[in-house]
């Protein structure tokens, strides 16, 4: 029979030498297992003296702790060993790019009368639509453009028919809503207006957002204000610089063009301003009491005012487009750039 | 319109320097579109007068001057044509600095000394004048600097007049302003009506005076058109654009830019009996002064002699009865047209003159006599000859009236939100020549001054005064109100939402006009007879898209003209569809062209197919409330075994398929294309979400494929399962379809995946296999279906 010592020295030898889980489990059951040879040792302490007994059983199941705790160090030993060398072969180029999904984008011209719409519900204007194929009389009769007047010279016109023609600004809706609800109105306009015009600086369809404001106490500094935070707003500075100046609109009585200060030089001078430092960014004014009349709101209660926004200006501005055409061109390489 | 600053200051003269002056016009409304110089930036030129040229010895072109400087005589090799002894024109001396900082040096040309240049305009930055020397008048001092002599320290402020301001076509009109703006008095010219010398008279008629309710004509005998124009007014019309043509046309329109009435000279003696001015009969001809024969409507007023008419009133005189030469009898005629009647009558005949401009948008109806008077003073100076009395024609039931209009100091702090001091409103009104009277404490009558036929009303008014205290001056307020939240049913998705949804799944939105060619819209809406512009920009942009297909294939095209082949556009926007009544429908278009995924290591390349496009649809409807179906059909430009049309309950709602292969090669689409169009109310339709209990016990899911007919359509077994499964059927899918080896030629095989469950119990297997039993035996009943083995 083996001495103790042999066996032990003969079972770590084994532990060390397996690389494999089940030769360790195997290992187990010949030495620590109910037939295994260190259980035979423990089985043989009954021939041993009383005295003896203890001291050799407690050496014995010393070794035979030792034994299992090597066993499972070994084991723990090969997991990790597996583990590390499978998270090894699995292992990837993480600067490969990534798979499938790529992200779309909204037309510049979107993106901008949203954000202009989202300013103007924040306070308290909701957003009307209307036909594009406008009828006369709401595109021109009701804002005081009767036929011959020299304004409709301004506007370039689509005709389709007699009586129809594409609309050249969104007023008619304005025009619609008054009609059908009674003030006090907020409400803003968006959407393709039309004039019979293309060149560098025209297009022949363009986009406008137009807003209306109608109650018992708005007046022209009411409009100067709205204006002016929004374009702050807008533009993102606070320091813009806003100038109003006198125009004619059928429509609107008083009326007024707004100018920024030119964006891009500051107000120095530059091709975008033509060297006037100021950009004509909108037209607005006081509703004329004649188109109250006309959509039956007693003029003498309510004052209000209109206003009208050119989107593509606006957004070329905002993004830096030097060329009107790009928007319609549908180029991948200019809508990929607004994401 | 372009004025002469230095005109506009000898009629009022603020101190402002020019820029300061532009910007006070640009405030006041009288938008200043560009400030520039008269001539170029230049020097050391002088008056001066060949005396002598001789042609060069080694060029043709050439002429070698001799050239009188008033203190000297020089020699000067010049190319121009005009280079003529007794010429004066501009000398640039030695020294001289020409613009563009251009400095004269003494030169050779071809071997003879020039010492110095004569001069063109273009030369001087004067004009775009290059053709030859600039002539001087023959009085033009010699020696004297061609600056000071012309007066060119001038600026040409260009003026964008709103169609409102026709009081402004004027340099008085423009002063009226300045003064009231700086509060000066204007310092007119002085006009002295010119008595009659002479008994002439030409009869005058109207017989339209709801078009011409005034008519003022004067006979002047007598003239000299060998006469020349005299500088001042030659480069004030220069300035204006105005082009000299002879003394008596200058001063007609010389009166026409400074106070704003156009005349026109008859040479008398080319007309017959009397002028009438009348309705032009139609079909009528008439010759124009410049040379164009047109046809007039008998809409048109035209002024007539007793046997022909003359001219086109208002618009331009006729070639023959015009001022030449040998004109010695002028008859002038100075006539108030109402502007409404006017408005459109030289489009009608493609004119657009500087009288229509001003007859069009309103002429002040009280100034033909000051204009008349103005016009035989000038003329008797430069042309010489006797004037007869003035003879005048007018209705007053036809003439504008001067309107008295209330205004309450109420109103004014309404519209402008703040109290104006009385005494400025006076003032204001006062100096721009309205009569204001205070009617009680509060409120004033007020009657605008002729020339500002534009004040009909209150507002009228306060605009003035805003315009006046200077828009910037006016107060900032924010708006006020009490804030009313708006309601937004949850059953309907914002536009926005949507766009997000197309552009999280890699679409581009697009935008496309809603004008297309017609060609391309009859590719995919043949039958349609589309909306058409009466007058489009061009033949590609002339009828109104009845689809958004059209726009998107030819975007498509664009992209992959440039080597972009992976496409993927999205548009909303409105088609316009004819019938009875006109439909304006919002639609949602897609189109992907090019791979499923973008290149990359990681995916394939595989190209889109129907099923790309029409699991797009499935997205996007998938919020809709009623039951999704697609059914087999064929549309014009689809491809016929490729397309569908997409069903919302029982509703077409929309179409979804291929680029027909015939249309993708005309419209150069290089790879197969899917295109979806559908109506966005029904995209943009959801439901609101309602809560249904979750089972809390397991699911079964048994896997069957069978074989039968390819020709047989997956929704028709999808139903017959449906129905055949029970009611614990929770979920079906089909996870394969496969043709060819091991398959019989015209059979398919289906692979499915049924999943049961149940709300309130586990299903025990045998539930589950007699329900399969049920779904395969009814397959096999209905269409043959067997099972795969």
């Amino acid at each position: 029979m083996q001495s103790l010592d042999e066996l032990r020295d003969e079972a770590i030898q084994h532990i060390n030498e397996a690389i494999e889980g089940q030769t360790l489990e195997q290992l187990r059951v010949d030495y620590l297992g109910k037939k295994g040879k260190l259980t035979g040792l423990l089985k043989g302490l009954g021939q041993l003296s009383a005295e003896e007994r203890p001291k050799a059983g407690a050496l014995i199941n010393e070794v035979k702790q030792q034994l299992q705790e090597l066993i499972n160090e070994r084991k723990y030993g090969l997991e990790n060993a597996a583990l590390a060398a499978r998270l090894s072969a699995e292992k990837v180029d993480v600067t490969l790019p990534g798979r499938g999904a790529e992200l779309g984008g909204l037309h510049p011209i979107t993106r901008t009368i949203e954000r202009i719409e989202a300013f103007f519900r924040g306070a308290g204007f909701s957003v009307m639509e209307g036909p594009e194929i406008e009828d006369d009389y709401h595109n021109f009769e009701a804002l005081n453009i009767p036929a011959h007047h020299p304004a409709r010279a301004m506007h370039d016109t689509f005709y389709i028919d007699e009586t129809h023609v594409l609309r050249t600004h969104t007023s008619g809706v304005q025009v619609r809503t008054m009609e059908t609800q009674e003030p006090p109105l907020r409400i803003i306009c968006p959407g393709r207006v039309y004039r019979c015009d293309s060149d560098l600086t025209h297009s022949p369809m363009f986009h406008q957002v137009e807003g209306l404001l109608i109650d018992e106490t708005s007046s022209f500094g009411d409009l100067k204000g709205l204006l002016e935070e929004f374009l702050h707003a807008f533009f993102e500075r606070d320091d813009l610089e806003v100038r109003f100046r006198p125009s004619y609109f059928p429509f609107t009585e008083p009326s007024a063009e707004v100018d920024i200060q030119c964006v891009k030089c500051s107000g120095e001078g530059c091709r975008i301003c033509s060297n006037t430092g100021w950009l004509e960014i909108l037209g607005s004014g006081m509703v004329n009491p004649k188109v109250f009349e006309m959509s039956g709101i007693d003029p003498e209660r309510y004052t209000g005012f209109a206003f009208g926004l050119g989107v593509e200006r606006l957004a070329m501005l905002r993004y830096g487009i030097g060329d009107l055409r790009l928007n319609f061109e549908n180029d991948l390489r200019f809508l990929r750039q607004f994401i | 319109m372009i004025i002469s600053e230095q005109w506009l200051r000898t009629w009022v003269n603020p101190v402002l320097a020019t820029d300061a002056l532009a910007h006070q016009l640009t405030m006041a409304g009288l938008e200043v579109d560009g400030v520039t110089p008269a001539a170029g930036e230049f020097s050391g030129v002088i008056v001066a007068e060949i005396v002598k040229a001789e042609q060069h010895p080694d060029a043709d072109k050439l002429r070698i001057c001799e050239v009188a400087t008033g203190s000297d005589t020089v020699q000067i090799v010049c190319g121009a044509p005009n280079a003529r002894v007794g010429l004066k024109a501009p000398l640039a001396q030695i020294g001289a600095v020409l613009p563009g900082d251009f400095k004269i040096k003494k030169a050779k040309l071809r071997g003879v000394e020039s010492q110095g240049m004569l001069c063109a305009q273009a030369e001087l930055g004067i004009s775009d004048e290059n053709a030859g020397l600039m002539e001087l008048p023959s009085d033009a001092p010699v020696g004297s600097d061609l600056r000071d002599y012309l007066s060119l320290n001038d600026a040409l402020i260009e003026i964008g007049l709103t169609p409102n301001r026709a009081d402004c076509l004027s340099i008085h009109g423009i002063a009226r302003d300045v003064a009231a703006l700086n509060e000066l008095e204007i310092c007119a010219p002085i006009m002295e009506p010119v008595a009659a010398t002479i008994d002439a008279v030409f009869p005058i008629a109207i017989e339209a005076p709801e078009k011409c309710p005034r008519y003022v004509g004067r006979v002047l005998d007598g003239v000299d058109l060998s006469k020349t124009t005299p500088l001042y007014i030659v480069e004030r019309l220069r300035r204006a654009g105005v082009r000299s043509i002879d003394p008596v046309v200058d001063v007609t329109n010389y009166v026409m830019l400074e106070l704003g009435q156009p005349l026109h000279a008859f040479d008398l003696d080319t007309l017959s009996g009397g002028v009438v001015v009348r309705n032009a009969t139609s079909g009528e001809k008439m010759v124009l002064l410049d040379g164009s024969e047109i046809t007039l409507s008998s809409e048109s007023l035209v002024i007539a002699d007793h046997k022909r008419s003359l001219a086109l009133a208002g618009i331009m005189g006729g070639e023959n009865s015009g001022v030449s030469d040998s004109t010695s009898r002028v008859f002038l005629e100075s006539a108030y047209f109402a502007p409404l009647p006017m408005a459109g009558q030289a489009r009608r005949y493609g004119l657009h003159t500087d009288a229509s401009h001003r007859y069009e948008r309103g002429v002040d109806p009280q100034l033909q006599r000051q204009a008349i008077e103005r016009a035989t003073q000038l003329l008797l100076d430069i042309v010489g000859g006797q004037a007869g009395p003035i003879s005048e024609v007018s209705d007053d039931a036809y003439l504008p009236q001067r309107q008295m209009i209330t205004l309450r100091a109420s109103r004014i702090a309404r519209v402008l939100g703040f109290q104006m001091d009385s005494a400025q409103i006076e003032k204001i009104l006062t100096g721009l020549g309205f009569d204001v009277a205070a009617n009680g404490a509060d409120e004033w009558l007020c009657t605008a001054p002729s020339w500002r036929f534009d004040m009909e009303q209150e507002v009228d008014l306060i605009e003035e005064l805003a315009r006046v205290y200077g828009y910037n001056n006016l107060p900032v307020s924010r708006i006020k109100g009490d804030v009313t939240l708006t309601q937004q049913s949850e059953a309907e998705r914002p536009l926005q939402s949507v766009r997000r949804q197309l552009v999280g799944r890699g679409f581009q939105e697009a935008i496309t006009y809603s004008f297309v060619a017609p060609a391309l819209q009859q590719r995919f809406d043949p039958e349609i007879q589309p909306v058409a512009l009466r007058n489009p920009i061009s033949a590609d942009l002339s009828v109104m898209r009845t689809s958004l297909m059209s726009g998107l294939v030819a975007a498509a095209a664009h992209n992959a003209k440039r080597q972009i082949s992976r496409i993927r556009l999205f548009e909303t926007g409105l088609c316009f569809l004819p019938g009875d009544q006109l439909e304006q429908r919002s639609k949602l278009g897609l189109i992907m062209m090019g791979s499923r995924a973008k290149e990359s290591w990681a995916d394939s390349d595989d190209k889109v197919d129907f099923f790309d496009i029409k699991g797009e649809v499935e997205q996007l409807l998938t919020a809709s409330s009623e039951r999704l179906a697609f059914r087999p059909a064929k549309r014009a430009g689809l491809h016929d075994g490729q397309t569908a049309e997409v069903l919302v309950g029982d509703r077409v709602v929309g179409v979804v398929g291929a680029i027909h292969p015939v249309t993708a090669e005309a419209l150069d689409l290089p790879g197969a294309t899917m295109i979806a169009e559908l109506s966005l109310d029904v995209v943009l339709a959801s439901q609101l979400p309602a809560y249904r209990d979750i089972s809390r016990y397991p699911e079964t899911r048994r896997d069957i494929a069978i074989v039968l007919n390819e020709g047989i359509a997956a929704d028709a077994v999808l139903a017959i399962i449906r129905e055949a499964a029970g009611s614990c059927l929770e979920d079906l899918k089909v996870f394969d379809v496969y043709a060819g080896k091991g398959i019989d030629p015209g059979q398919k095989s289906l692979a499915l995946g049924l999943t049961f469950r149940d709300q309130s119990r586990t299903l025990d297997d045998s539930e589950v296999s007699s329900a399969m039993a049920q779904v395969i035996d009814s397959l096999k009943e209905k269409l043959g279906a067997q099972l795969r083995s």
